[in-house]
């Protein structure tokens, strides 16, 4: 590195965005750049942010996939404003522009900027001509014609050529952040096995890249980014909806119940069905049903049949789910449901993240029929998010939601991996065979769960169903003050849960002047802004909850220290609604976005610092 | 090692009475479904299965209150449903014999996806479709299978919808098992529900039944005294279709599908008849017996086609040992450490 004509400079975190057509390998790239960075030692999140449909229309708005990427010493989001962006056609810089910070590097595409791509991107002149971008360190450089030129001897079609200009522009990142090309070079050799050719094309165009930047006068910093300080361990690269798949992978071993997942693919929760279904050997049985019914009735089937059941969806899937998800609440059978929220109503905004699914959750059902409600709150932490639905599931003989969101299941960061044996115990109430006292709706005095008699059980043959039970012998029962006992059961049951939870914790000052209360995938961001906020001395507190029904018992007393209380999310006021009916003795603010997009630290900065100044 | 995928045998001989539940039946009287209730109690403890190991799942309809009125594992599901929880309990325990109680209602409309589906999967369950042509539990809408014109509360000038042939869905679905009853001929009911239990797949065994208080007779045309032995043909495995009061009406295979003939008449004779093979693959023959009906054919009751196909159940069971022998993730801490990790010291 000492050779090299540039002055390198540390840098605490970076932010770097790669966009493009969908198509052009942005995300390829992407996952490439962060997998490096954190073999590197560095901490990190990313975050696909690519359009709904499959392949866009070429050089349009609507076309542009991009992939954000924070890396860093410490970091907790995937970051606001880009360092660096990379966009490879004109409309993919004009959709970004916005999200570039004063003095970014950008580095275009110069080949890709013709007058019909200028044009069809809604620019009304060249911006990489007309000055519009004197405030950036803008790096025009003509990556298809270098890329073709770099892979000349290979003697490829134009197209094909055109194709690993995504490379190139790879190789000049790994030469602004200082790194080996033998990262990238061991992943080509793993990932294009059996296609040799790309090995070599590959290489070719990442190396050429690596030299264009090594001798193009525009880079004259590059960067040095720390090594994490991360607590000691083994250390891998998690996507949230992987992790989720993972923490019932783990939580079927540690509670002896063989996996089950019955679910239909939907954008964005398809990714746990898809690394499900690659894991039959530790006996996950996977069923592709043929629709959201079908896929949450048959793990209510195999539940009764004394599996760990789950569905996993997405909005519009889960409002199809609803009236299974009561049966399953009535039969007070244990059952995940995982939502990996995304923008609605109806089919909404597929690919993009929102909180709005809180409310149907708690409520979307006919009848009285509360579930038991988790949040996760980052990718790594849908492991935990899913082990801990599954427990309480099972544990408390009741449906257990899992909220996460298109942001983090999609999203990656670092993840500490953890060891099985180390995890919470899960015991599920199995009922003994020939047990003489059973009887199916019985319930343990104390958290009111009912046993779970497996078919198959000698001396345990009953009847469940939808149709109202009499409490303790489970026969049909329309007797009005039983239909009422069980009303009541079935919700204290559910409220009894909060006996075993831990007690909701704050971050910063433990009472005062304001504290931000935030649940799910919004962490990371408020996080980061209240710990500045915190640095600049201001009286702030933030309490993030992970247990959503029940919320945890000393939820009433926490939100009756702070003078103030503003709820954000990623909805109009689902969370804050719920809080207002539960506690109305508090005056909440709410800061709300719904645009599909996470929230900015900065403009959370700003909403917090409004409310302390508030008189 | 290859686990056994059998369900359990029971040690000890098992009656009817130790299949008959608690509770009370409240079908009205006169109501097909009793006689389907006690063909299955009979057929039961003939099976050999320990009572333990049998399973009832339902939908939403009259049929479905079935699994409160026998005493096994039992799930009363929700409407049209039954096919798909019944899938989740078998492939989740693939030890259980599993049974589902459903209607013309609960399978052919609101739950003919999962109908058709668990059919072309074929899930190793036996589905009893109960059908009546009429909505009885909500007192009197026509369903999938009422005939064209039918009078109903909500057809009042007479239904103009074409109605669906179980049968030939199952067909159309790639079903490997469809037999046929009538609530009238409980032996029969016996037989055809033993054949579904032996046959490994979805067995679909559809039974005409009669709804004494809202379409009372629907079935009369087959189960009359006058006209049944003319309107029914109880197909035998091996043996040639013959039918009618005088044993001298035969089914024949003609060049443009099945043709009624009368034995004796134009030099024809037992031996031109079709001889019924329910375990032919080829489902072509089956389909046109499953679609026979008066006033130009008999009906065609008994076991129409068992052709032999590999169940779902068996080849999830299967993928996952080959998976566990091809691995070297055996544990979830191994698949934690797979691929890309590092240490941070």
């Amino acid at each position: 590195m000492t050779q090299k004509k540039n002055k390198a400079v540390t840098k605490e975190d970076v932010v770097v965005k790669f966009v493009g057509d969908s198509g052009d390998g942005m995300q390829l790239i992407g996952n490439l750049f962060t997998d490096t960075a954190a073999l590197e030692g560095n901490d990190l999140a990313n975050f696909p942010d690519y359009p709904a449909e499959i392949r866009g229309p070429h050089n349009t708005i609507a076309g542009v996939s991009g992939f954000q990427v924070h890396i860093g010493k410490k970091v907790y989001s995937s970051g606001d404003l880009c360092d660096v962006i990379v966009a490879m056609n004109p409309a993919s810089l004009k959709a970004n522009l916005k999200w570039a910070k004063k003095g970014a590097t950008i580095i275009t595409d110069l080949d890709a900027f013709d007058q019909k791509a200028i044009e069809k991107s809604g620019y009304t002149s060249n911006p990489l001509e007309d000055n519009s971008l004197q405030g950036y360190n803008l790096i025009k450089a003509p990556l298809t014609t270098l890329t073709k030129d770099a892979l000349k001897e290979l003697n490829l079609d134009g197209k094909t050529a055109e194709k690993s200009r995504n490379m190139f522009a790879l190789g000049m990142m790994y030469y602004l952040f200082n790194w080996k090309l033998d990262i990238a070079f061991d992943f080509f050799a793993k990932k294009f096995k059996k296609k040799p050719e790309l090995i070599t094309s590959n290489k070719l165009a990442m190396q050429a890249g690596y030299n264009y930047a090594d001798t193009v006068e525009a880079i004259s910093v590059t960067y040095l980014v720390p090594a994490a300080t991360l607590d000691k361990g083994r250390y891998r690269n998690i996507s949230g909806n992987v992790a989720t798949a993972w923490g019932f992978l783990a939580a079927s071993e540690r509670s002896g119940r063989p996996l089950f997942l019955g679910s239909y693919p939907i954008t964005p929760a398809t990714e746990i069905l898809m690394e499900l279904a690659k894991h039959k050997s530790l006996g996950a049985k996977v069923f592709q049903a043929e629709d959201e019914i079908a896929g949450v009735c048959s793990a209510i089937g195999a539940s009764f049949a004394g599996s760990l059941a789950l569905t996993t969806t997405s909005g519009p899937g889960l409002s199809l789910k609803s009236e299974a998800i009561g049966l399953a609440v009535m039969t007070e059978l244990p059952l995940v449901i995982v939502d990996v929220q995304r923008g609605g109503p109806s089919t909404g905004l597929p690919t993009k993240s929102e909180q709005s699914d809180l409310l149907q959750a708690l409520y979307g059902r006919n009848g009285e029929c509360p579930c038991i409600i988790v949040a996760a709150q980052s990718p790594s932490d849908c492991f935990m998010g899913a082990y801990e639905a599954a427990k309480l599931a099972m544990e408390h003989m009741t449906p257990t939601f899992l909220l996460t969101d298109g942001y983090i299941g999609q999203g990656s960061e670092l993840f500490r991996i953890p060891k099985v044996a180390d995890l919470p115990s899960i015991k599920p109430p199995v009922a003994e065979p020939n047990d003489p006292d059973y009887k199916p709706f019985k319930r343990d005095p104390k958290t009111l769960v009912r046993k779970w008699a497996l078919p198959g059980t000698e001396g345990l043959r009953h009847r469940v169903g939808g149709l109202e039970k009499e409490n303790i012998s489970g026969n049909v029962s329309m007797n009005p003050e039983n239909h009422q006992l069980m009303t009541e059961l079935r919700y204290n049951k559910v409220m009894k849960v909060a006996d075993t939870l831990p007690e909701q914790t704050v971050h910063g000052n433990k009472e005062g002047e304001l504290l931000v209360v935030s649940w799910g995938g919004t962490y990371g961001a408020i996080h980061t802004a209240i710990e500045e906020l915190l640095q600049e001395g201001k009286d702030i507190a933030h309490a993030h909850f992970r247990y959503i029904m029940p919320l945890p018992k000393n939820t009433e007393k926490l939100l009756g220290k702070y003078k103030k209380i503003i709820v954000p999310e990623l909805n109009s006021g689902q969370f804050v609604k719920y809080l207002r009916m539960t506690f109305p003795q508090y005056r909440y603010h709410q800061y709300n976005k719904i645009q599909g997009l996470p929230f900015n630290v900065s403009e959370l900065k700003d909403a917090f610092n409004k409310i302390l100044k508030e008189k | 090692m290859e686990e056994n995928l059998t369900v359990d045998r029971t040690r000890v001989p098992l009656s009817k009475e130790d299949f008959v539940s608690d509770q009370m039946v409240k079908w009205c009287p006169g109501c097909g479904d009793h006689a389907i209730l006690s063909s299955l109690a009979n057929v039961f403890p003939k099976i050999g299965y320990r009572k333990e190991n049998f399973c009832v799942v339902s939908g939403i309809g009259c049929s479905s209150r079935f699994p409160y009125y026998v005493n096994t594992y039992g799930f009363h599901g929700i409407h049209g449903r039954a096919n798909a929880i019944a899938t989740g309990v078998k492939i989740s325990n693939p030890h259980l014999s599993v049974w589902v109680a459903t209607g013309d209602g609960d399978s052919m409309a609101i739950g003919g996806n999962h109908f058709i589906h668990i059919i072309r999967r074929n899930v190793d369950i036996n589905i009893m479709l109960f059908n009546n042509q009429i909505y009885g539990l909500t007192k009197g809408q026509y369903s999938p299978t009422s005939p064209m014109g039918s009078v109903t509360k909500t057809s009042p000038q007479g239904t103009i919808e074409h109605p669906f042939n179980p049968g030939e869905l199952v067909m159309g679905a790639q079903g490997t098992f469809f037999a046929r009853g009538v609530d009238t001929n409980p032996k029969l009911m016996t037989e055809i529900m033993f054949e579904a239990t032996k046959h490994d797949g979805t067995s679909v065994v559809e039974i005409l039944q009669n709804c004494v208080i809202f379409n009372e007779g629907c079935h009369y045309e087959i189960t009359s005294k006058e006209k049944r032995d003319d309107n029914q043909i109880v197909l035998k495995n091996g043996e040639p279709m013959i039918f009618g009061k005088n044993k001298d009406k035969g089914i024949m295979l003609k060049q443009h599908g099945l043709e009624v003939v009368t034995i004796g008449e134009n030099g024809i004779t037992e031996q031109d008849l079709l001889v019924h093979d329910q375990y032919s693959q080829d489902p072509g023959i089956h389909l046109m017996l499953a679609k026979m009906a008066p006033p130009y054919f008999p009906i065609a009751l008994g076991v129409i086609r068992s052709a032999l196909f590999p169940t779902y159940d068996d080849l999830v069971e299967e993928q996952i040992q080959r998976s566990k022998a091809n691995t070297t993730i055996k544990t979830v801490d191994d698949l934690l450490n797979s691929g890309d990790t590092w240490e941070i010291k």
